[in-house]
């Protein structure tokens, strides 16, 4: 799935943009991936922009879903690098607790990995404290918070719960004086801004850092595990793209926790796209100029119609192939026909998102479940509609078929197929249509599509990124009606068109 | 080349046919004669191997029917059914092919054949690439005699074959069916419900009601010494053209 014609289209589309080098085909390939949180793309982008300026084909495929997504495609290289925290990595997917960057680079380099040195700000739990009481009590440190039980904590239950949360750090700092308050973190933010608060829990490079003028507390007895942001790349790249590892090395150190801040705050805040942020972020730090626009938006609706097309399309050819001979055996053997009728039936029941969460530990995340989802919802529509068609052929005409001395698959590919054959394909035009709406799910779990500008409009409250999805949406399912329509005159034979029915 | 042995079949409850024996000489017509719903269809079903008698056996073109057989002895036989039983999704010559083409017949020697027997059916060649729904109901009827002759069967089976057509064509194709059995010598088994085709067509008439055969022979014993009121009857039912002459006061 790496050179597909999409793929090779934005490629040319990068290399077709003025001022960009010549010689597009000599480039290396770098597929950056990202997690689907706002600073997981942001340090994305940064790494697509840097890889591009240093001569890659550089692309980025991003919101790709969780950790263990991406570290999976890593792995498999379906990405060649992207960024993670240290203690992700030794706590959750090396399975190293505590273990220094030395063990954890060595642990990497075993499974052909390398990481690279700190990008410069840590993401992890933290206490704010509004800029004003930080000032009036003088707080800079955690340790500083011992001198003062009156401060109002507002932390969120699971903060509270948590072992690593508010326990170690009571414990670490001997804050038992401290009578924090168990809220939503949503309303903490409220109550800091009406001055009910002063402090709350966050993650150190929260948006809401800047935009609640918040003091982040330095953790200087280290009680909170240490997540700082690295990148993590394939041992095969340095091979293949030297100068764009050397290039990113120049990131290493240079995004302190401000300007994580300052960058999560620019595109959740300000809806600012996140490559015009990093760009901003690279050409006011490291100089470079931006290689290219980020995905423009053809070639982003581009990438996104294909990963649409491939869901609907896979889906849909593996669900005839099961769901035609279904309906066979469903009219043939009436009783079990019944239940194999039931079982689509209770399937198409059950709500699309549901269906999806449920596949999640079969199949993990990605385009497999949704895939499967849809398989199965394409699986109704098809299955009845054979079934209905070729219960629709009147007896005689079996029985013709029968005396002639055909054997049943022979009638069945011969007469009884061909004339139910309008009838399939009128199922399958439902279950494709079904198919393009259902696919736009498909985002929530990482499987890209026409869901994803959508997703991304419904997190950024941007309803232009809303549309991008939802028009692109419905003039495919549009397109695959009239498509249908069209087939029809292939595929349903012209005898049966004359005779009018569907019989 | 027919022999119906003690044959019989119930659906549910309800007895569609008791234990029967009907045997057709070889060359020979034999008409099965009866009111609707009396088993006659039933019968020429079971000779077919389309409906499994529930006992008795069945001996077709001179084999005895077994399921292993079943393929093979149903291409010896033709199966005309009304309105001809044309697969709608296939052109005339389409249908009268499809066995031929599953065994793979050359080209050349496929449509000689169709040639001879849309000539013998006097269907004029143009029909060839219509569709059913394109066809007259006695165009489709012929169409479905050539594709019950193709394989040449010694035998055919019909059942109410010119049951949906207007009297003109009924008659026409009345002769042309009579001409073909008699030219061909066919072993021919045909359903009627109809008195004056069953005397068209019969050697032999065997005649049915409610699953029981009430008399089997020729046409004119039948008329003449009906052995049951019910055959009197059901030859007393054809309704004469004109009301019959008042005879001298």
């Amino acid at each position: 799935m790496t050179a597909t014609p999409a793929f090779l289209a934005i490629a040319a589309l990068l290399a077709a943009t003025p001022g960009r080098a010549a010689e597009p085909a000599a480039a290396p390939e770098v597929r950056v991936g990202s997690k689907k949180f706002t600073e997981g793309v942001i340090l994305g982008e940064l790494a697509r922009q840097v890889a591009g300026a240093a001569g890659a084909r550089a692309v980025h495929r991003r919101e790709l879903g969780g950790t263990r997504v991406l570290w999976d495609a890593l792995l498999a290289g379906e990405v060649d690098l992207y960024a993670e925290y240290t203690g992700t990595l030794a706590e959750e997917l090396l399975r190293m607790p505590g273990a220094s960057d030395e063990a954890l680079r060595r642990a990497l380099e075993a499974r052909g990995l390398r990481m690279g040195a700190p990008l410069g700000f840590e993401d992890t739990y933290a206490i704010g404290v509004a800029e004003a009481t930080a000032d009036r009590l003088g707080l800079r440190r955690l340790s500083d918070l011992a001198a003062h039980p009156a401060l109002r904590l507002g932390l969120s239950h699971e903060f509270m719960d948590r072992r690593d949360g508010w326990p170690a750090l009571r414990d670490g700092y001997g804050l038992a004086a401290l009578r924090p308050t168990g809220l939503d973190h949503d309303l903490a933010y409220r109550g800091l801004a009406a001055g009910d608060l002063d402090g709350t829990d966050l993650y150190s490079t929260d948006a809401e850092i800047a935009s609640y003028r918040l003091r982040v507390l330095e953790d200087d007895r280290r009680v909170f595990p240490d997540y700082r942001a690295v990148l993590v790349w394939r041992a095969d790249l340095e091979a293949r793209a030297p100068e764009v590892v050397r290039a990113l090395g120049r990131l290493a150190g240079r995004i302190g926790a401000a300007d994580m801040v300052a960058m999560n705050a620019r595109a959740r805040l300000e809806r600012v796209p996140e490559a015009e942020v990093a760009a901003a972020f690279l050409a006011r730090t490291l100089g470079v100029a931006p290689a290219a626009r980020g995905e423009g938006r053809p070639a982003r609706l581009l990438a996104r119609t294909r990963e649409h097309l491939v869901l609907v399309a896979v889906s849909l050819l593996a669900a005839i192939l099961v769901a035609v001979p279904l309906g066979v055996l469903a009219e043939r053997r009436r009783r079990l026909g019944q239940v194999v009728l039931a079982a689509a039936g209770v399937v198409q029941t059950i709500p699309a998102l549901a269906l999806l969460v449920l596949l999640i530990p079969l199949l993990g995340i990605g385009a497999g479940p949704a895939l499967a989802a849809l398989f199965l919802y394409s699986l109704l529509p098809i299955v009845r509609s054979t079934h209905a068609g070729l219960a629709s052929i009147p007896a005689e005409l079996r029985e013709s078929a029968a005396a002639l001395g055909l054997p049943p698959m022979e009638r069945l590919r011969r007469v009884e197929l061909p004339m139910a054959s309008r009838a399939i394909l009128s199922g399958v035009k439902t279950a494709a249509v079904i198919d393009v709406g259902t696919a736009t799910l498909g985002a929530l779990i990482g499987a890209g599509g026409y869901g994803q500008p959508i997703l991304t409009g419904i997190r950024l409250d941007d309803f232009g990124l809303i549309l991008e999805g939802a028009v692109p949406a419905a003039l495919l399912a549009l397109a695959v009606q009239g498509l249908f329509d069209l087939s029809e005159r292939v595929l349903v034979p012209r005898g049966l068109r004359l005779a009018g029915g569907g019989r | 080349m027919i022999a119906l042995t003690g044959v019989s079949k119930r659906f549910g409850a309800t007895v569609a046919l008791e234990p029967c024996d009907l045997t057709v000489a070889a060359g020979t017509t034999r008409v099965i004669l009866g009111p609707s719903g009396c088993g006659k269809s039933t019968l020429l079903k079971i000779a077919l191997g389309l409906v499994t008698p529930d006992g008795g056996t069945v001996e077709l073109a001179g084999e005895r029917l077994t399921p292993e057989r079943l393929l093979a002895l149903r291409r010896r036989a033709g199966y005309v059914v009304q309105g001809g039983g044309l697969f709608p999704h296939l052109t005339a010559a389409g249908n009268a092919a499809l066995m031929a083409r599953f065994l793979r017949w050359e080209p050349l020697r496929l449509s000689a054949r169709l040639a001879e027997l849309f000539d013998l059916a006097r269907l004029s060649p143009d029909v060839l690439d219509r569709y059913p729904a394109q066809l007259s109901g006695g165009q489709a009827q012929r169409v479905g005699l050539v594709r019950a002759l193709l394989l040449d069967p010694p035998v055919l089976l019909l059942d109410e074959p010119l049951g949906a057509l207007d009297p003109v064509t009924r008659h026409e194709l009345q002769e042309d069916l009579r001409a073909v059995f008699r030219r061909l010598g066919k072993t021919v088994l045909l359903v009627t419900h109809d008195l004056g085709e069953a005397a068209f067509f019969a050697d032999r008439v065997t005649l049915l009601r409610a699953g029981r055969v009430l008399q089997e022979g020729t046409i004119e014993e039948l008329v003449r010494r009906p052995a049951d009121p019910f055959v009197a009857r059901f030859v007393a039912a054809q309704r004469p053209p004109l009301p019959p002459a008042e005879g001298p006061a």
